[in-house]
C-alpha cells in the first residue's frame, strides 16, 4: 500500500512497488488525464507536478512520491479550466489532437510559477521536452506569454 | 440495424449514383427513423436526420461521421450543419456518430465511413449543409402550423424561427417538427455565399474545453469494470512468427490472468498496463523471423537503384524524350532519395474489444469505422452491423488509423477473442515505431534537357519506391496498369510537365516485405521535394532567379502564381536578411489546394536552422480560416520533422529505432515562426489537413542550396561538415 497526495487529496492505492507514477495516475487511481506517449521521459506527455516542480510520471516510480509530496495532474490543476495558461490556450486555439496537451500544459504552469514573465529561451528550454506532433509549438509559445499577461 | 450490408443501403446508393455523374446535389439525407427512435430516450425529440438532434432545451447536438484527429473536423462540418440549420452556436454539442456506412459513407471510398486523404471538408460541403438546411425547414414548418401562418413569411435568427412580433425557440418547436415528414432535400435551397453567417468566418475549436481540462476521452483512456490491459509481442522482423513461447514466467507477475497466442505474436493480459509491460518483457519466444529476416537499407536502396536502369511501368509520357535530350543545350542528371518513414502518433496505437454472443464492440481512435467493422465482423463472425464502434478522439493519425488492414483493430479483436474477456490492447511506444506501415522509402532517378534559354524541353524521371495500394481493396481504383497513383501524385500530374512536348515519367513499385502506407500528404511528401528541388536546381543552371523561373513555367497556372506571388510579397524575397541567413521557396499543389511557401535559414553548428515560414495557400472556400491556419502550422512542423531528422532504417531484418530519442520529430526549440496569408476565393473547397506538408521540405532544401551553395537531394537534410 502506498499512500500518495494526488490534487489535495491523500489516496491509499495498492499496487506493484516499481510501478511508475503515470500508470498509478491512469491504471489505479483512474486519472486519464495524464498521457502515456513514450515511456522514457522523451516526450512529456505524462508531465505532471511533484511538489510544483515539473516531472516525467512515466519514469518516476510511485515509491519516490509517495512521502508526502503533493502530486498536481491536469485533473487538479483548476476545477473549471479557469488556470491562467488553460485560459490563454482556450484563447488562443492551441489545441488540435490535443493529447499531448495536458503535458503541454502542465510544463507551461511549472514554468510560468517558476519564471512569471519568461523569455523565449526559457520557454524553449521548459518546453522543449514536450513533444507535439500536430505541430502547436507556435501557439504554445504564444499562450505563454499570453498566460504570463493574465497572471 | 436495417441491413446485412452496411454499403449497400438506399442512402449510399443514390449518393453515390449521383456523385459519380458528377452531380452533388439532391442527397437522401439518412438515418431519420433510427435516430429518432433513439432520440426519444434522450430527451432530444427531433432527429431530422443522421447528422443532428435537437432537445427542448434547445441543444442541438451534432453526430459527426468523420474522425476528429486534431484537424478540426469537429468544428469545421459542424460549422456547416449549424450555418444551414441557423442555429445558435453557443447552443452546439458534438460527438463522434455511431459507426455506419449506410449513414456515414463517403461514396468516393466505396460507400466507406472513413476520415483521410484530406476530403471531409470538401466532399461533406453539401451534405452537412443540406441536413442542416432539412432540419430548417421543418422547424419553421412546424412554426407555420402554430403560428397558422404560411412558412413562406417566416424568417429564421440563430435558434429562433420568427413570425412578425412572435417567436419560437427550435427547443420549443422540437416536438412538432419531430412529428412532420423528414423534409425533401430537393426542395431544399441552400443559402448564397453572401448570406453565410459562420463559413468563412475565424471559429475557435468546440473540443478545446475537454483538451485543457484531461477530459478529452482518447481510445487508450477507455475504461470499465473488468476490463483488461493487454501488450502483444510480435515478432521483431516484420512477417515473423511465434515457433514456440513459454509464458510461465509472464503468468507469476502478479496482475497478470493469460498469456495467449494471436496471428500476430504472443499476448499478456493483465490488470494494468505495467503488469502487462512486464509480464510481455519475461516471455521466452521462440521466433520463425521468416523472409524478411534479411532486410536491409542500405541494400534495400542499391535494389532501387538498380531497378531505376530497368523499363519500369509508365505514368505519364508525351513525345521522344531521348531525342529531344540529345537535342538539349543543357541537362541536369541527379539522384534524390527519401527514407522509410513511421507517422509517430503522440497516442501510441491501442484498441479495446468486448466481445458479446451478438455483438462486438469497439473503442478506439479509428479512422476507418466501416474497414474495422468488416474485418472484427470476419474475426468474430458476427456481420458487420454487429460490430458497434465507438469512436474515440484519436491522438494523432497522420494516416496510421486507417489501413488497409485495420492492423491495430483486428489484433486487439483477436486478443479478446483468445483472451474471452474484454481488452484494450495498448502499444509501447517501441511497437508503434517497430511495427509496421511506413511511408515506403523512394529513389527519384532525372535527366532534364533545357534549351538555350533555360526552359526544360525534355524531362525523364523514374522513380522507385512500394505501392501503398497494391493488394488492398483500394487496387481497382487506385492502381492502373502497374501505376500507382500515389506514388507518382506530384510528379506525374506536375504542372511542370503537363505541356512539355518530351517527357517521360516512369515506376517502379518493388516489394520488399516492409507494410507500407500514406503519410500525411502521401506521396507528395516526396514527389514535391523533388520536383520543388529539381526546379531550383534547373533555375540555377538557366542562370534565373527560382521565383521568376517558376513564374515562367507556372504562368498558365494561375493559382499555383498566386500562392507564390502572395507567399514572396509577404516574405520580402528581395528585401536584405540578416547575415547568414537566406530563402528558400516551394510552391505545390495537392488535396485540392495549392501552396507555397518560403522558408528562411541559417547554418550553426548544430546544422539547419529554420527561422521563420511564410505560407500562402488558396484552398478555394475557406471554411474555418483559423483552422486553416493552424493547419498549415501543423504542417510546417510535421514536415519539418521529416525534413531535418525522421529516418527509419532497417538491418538484419530489424527497424533500428525504437522511441523518440532515435527517430525524431520537430521539437519545441527548432520551431520557426510561421505566417499563413489565406488566398481570398469562392473556388470549391480544396483539403487542408496535408496539403501545407509537401512544400516545407523543398522549401527548406532550396534555402540550404542559396544559403551554402550545398544540394541536398536526400532527406532528411544533412550539411556536409556537421
Amino acid at each position: 500500500m502506498l499512500t500518495l497526495n494526488i490534487n489535495g487529496q491523500d489516496q491509499e492505492l495498492n499496487v506493484p512497488a516499481d510501478m511508475p507514477l503515470l500508470w498509478v495516475l491512469r491504471d489505479v487511481a483512474h486519472l486519464t488525464g495524464t498521457k502515456f506517449g513514450c515511456g522514457m521521459a522523451q516526450c512529456g506527455a505524462c508531465t505532471v507536478h511533484v511538489d510544483g516542480a515539473p516531472v516525467r510520471a512515466c519514469v518516476t516510480p510511485a515509491t519516490a512520491v509517495a512521502h508526502g509530496q503533493k502530486i498536481l495532474t491536469i485533473e487538479g490543476l483548476s476545477i473549471d479550466g479557469s488556470h491562467p495558461v488553460q485560459q490563454a490556450w482556450a484563447e488562443l486555439d492551441v489545441v488540435q489532437c490535443g493529447y499531448c496537451q495536458s503535458g503541454q500544459i502542465m510544463s507551461a504552469a511549472a514554468l510560468l510559477a517558476k519564471i512569471p514573465k519568461p523569455t523565449d529561451s526559457d520557454i524553449d528550454q521548459a518546453l522543449s521536452g514536450n513533444i507535439c506532433r500536430c505541430g502547436t509549438y507556435p501557439r504554445i509559445r504564444a499562450a505563454i506569454k499570453r498566460a504570463a499577461d493574465i497572471g | 440495424m436495417k441491413s446485412s450490408n452496411p454499403i449497400s443501403r438506399r442512402g449510399f446508393l443514390k449518393g453515390s449514383a449521383l456523385l459519380g455523374s458528377g452531380l452533388v446535389v439532391a442527397f437522401v439525407l439518412p438515418g431519420a427513423h433510427r435516430f429518432a427512435m433513439g432520440a426519444e430516450n434522450q430527451g432530444e425529440v427531433f432527429a431530422p436526420n443522421a447528422f443532428l438532434r435537437i432537445g427542448n432545451d434547445n441543444s442541438v447536438t451534432v453526430l459527426l461521421g468523420h474522425s476528429e484527429m486534431g484537424q478540426g473536423i469537429w468544428t469545421g462540418l459542424t460549422m456547416l450543419i449549424a450555418e444551414e440549420l441557423d442555429a445558435d452556436w453557443s447552443k452546439i454539442r458534438v460527438e463522434h456518430s455511431p459507426a455506419s456506412a449506410a449513414d456515414y459513407g463517403l461514396a468516393a471510398f466505396g460507400g466507406m465511413q472513413i476520415t483521410g486523404g484530406s476530403t471531409s471538408t470538401w466532399m461533406e460541403f453539401d451534405r452537412y449543409r443540406q441536413a442542416g438546411a432539412a432540419a430548417r425547414l421543418m422547424l419553421i414548418d412546424a412554426a407555420a402550423r402554430r403560428f397558422n401562418v404560411a412558412p413562406s413569411t417566416l424568417r429564421t435568427e440563430p435558434g429562433v424561427v420568427i413570425a412578425g412580433d412572435r417567436r419560437a425557440t427550435y427547443g420549443e418547436l422540437a416536438d412538432d417538427a419531430g412529428k412532420l415528414p423528414v423534409a425533401d432535400p430537393a426542395a431544399l435551397t441552400l443559402k448564397e455565399a453572401r448570406d453565410w453567417r459562420l463559413i468563412g468566418k475565424p471559429t475557435k475549436r468546440l473540443d478545446t474545453p475537454e483538451k485543457i481540462t484531461g477530459r478529452a476521452k482518447f481510445g487508450i483512456d477507455v475504461q470499465f469494470d473488468g476490463l483488461m490491459t493487454a501488450m502483444v509481442a510480435r515478432s521483431p522482423v516484420l512477417g515473423g512468427s511465434v515457433k514456440s513461447f513459454e509464458g510461465a514466467e509472464a503468468l507469476s507477475i502478479p496482475g497478470v490472468h493469460k498469456v495467449v497466442q494471436v496471428p500476430s505474436g504472443v499476448a499478456v493480459i493483465a490488470d494494468h498496463y505495467w503488469a502487462a509491460k512486464l509480464a510481455r518483457d519475461a516471455l521466452k519466444i521462440d521466433w520463425d523471423l521468416g523472409a524478411n529476416a534479411g532486410l536491409d537499407s542500405q541494400v534495400l536502396l542499391e535494389d532501387f537503384r538498380k531497378l531505376a536502369g530497368t523499363a519500369g511501368a509508365s505514368a505519364s509520357k508525351a513525345g521522344d524524350v531521348e531525342q529531344a535530350l540529345s537535342n538539349a543545350a543543357k541537362s541536369i542528371d541527379v539522384e534524390y532519395s527519401v527514407p522509410y518513414l513511421a507517422h509517430a502518433p503522440m497516442e501510441p496505437l491501442n484498441c479495446t474489444v468486448k466481445i458479446t454472443q451478438d455483438k462486438c464492440e469497439i473503442w478506439t481512435g479509428t479512422q476507418f469505422q466501416t474497414l474495422d467493422q468488416m474485418i472484427a465482423g470476419k474475426i468474430t463472425g458476427l456481420k458487420p452491423e454487429q460490430v458497434e464502434i465507438h469512436t474515440q478522439f484519436l491522438g494523432g493519425g497522420f494516416g496510421r488509423r486507417a489501413n488497409p488492414t485495420s492492423d491495430f483493430v483486428a489484433e486487439a479483436v483477436e486478443v479478446a477473442k483468445a483472451a474471452g474477456m474484454p481488452v484494450k490492447t495498448v502499444w509501447a511506444r517501441e511497437d508503434d515505431i517497430r511495427g509496421g506501415y511506413y511511408r515506403s522509402a523512394f529513389l527519384h532517378q532525372a535527366r532534364v534537357g533545357l534549351d538555350a534559354d533555360g526552359s526544360p524541353i525534355a524531362w525523364k524521371h523514374v522513380l522507385v519506391g512500394q505501392s501503398i495500394m497494391a493488394g488492398t481493396l483500394l487496387e481497382a481504383s487506385m492502381v492502373k496498369e502497374g501505376v500507382d497513383k500515389t506514388s507518382v501524385e506530384g510528379v506525374a500530374d506536375s504542372p511542370y510537365l503537363a505541356k512539355l512536348a518530351n517527357h517521360q515519367v516512369d515506376l517502379h513499385s518493388p516489394q520488399t516485405g516492409i507494410t507500407v502506407l500514406w503519410l500525411r500528404s502521401v506521396g507528395h511528401t516526396h514527389t514535391a521535394f523533388v520536383m520543388e528541388s529539381l526546379i531550383d536546381e534547373l533555375a540555377e543552371a538557366a542562370g534565373k532567379d527560382p521565383v521568376d523561373y517558376r513564374r515562367t513555367l507556372l504562368r498558365e497556372h494561375p493559382r499555383h502564381l498566386g500562392v507564390l506571388d502572395l507567399a514572396v510579397e509577404k516574405a520580402a524575397w528581395q528585401a536584405p536578411l540578416p547575415d547568414g541567413h537566406a530563402l528558400g521557396v516551394a510552391v505545390h499543389e495537392s488535396f485540392g489546394s495549392y501552396v507555397a511557401q518560403v522558408a528562411e535559414v541559417s547554418q550553426d553548428n548544430l546544422g539547419i536552422r529554420v527561422h521563420r515560414v511564410v505560407c500562402a495557400v488558396d484552398c478555394g472556400i475557406a471554411v474555418n480560416p483559423l483552422s486553416i491556419a493552424a493547419q498549415m502550422e501543423s504542417a510546417i512542423a510535421f514536415g519539418l520533422g521529416f525534413t531535418l531528422h525522421s529516418k527509419l532504417t532497417f538491418k538484419d531484418g530489424q527497424v533500428q529505432q525504437s522511441n523518440y530519442h532515435d527517430y525524431q520529430v520537430l521539437r519545441l526549440n527548432e520551431m520557426p515562426r510561421v505566417e499563413v496569408h489565406i488566398v481570398a476565393s469562392s473556388a470549391k473547397p480544396g483539403g487542408v489537413g496535408e496539403a501545407g506538408v509537401p512544400p516545407t521540405a523543398p522549401a527548406v532544401a532550396n534555402a540550404v542550396f542559396a544559403l551554402t551553395g550545398q544540394r541536398l537531394r536526400e532527406l532528411p537534410l544533412q550539411l556536409s561538415g556537421v
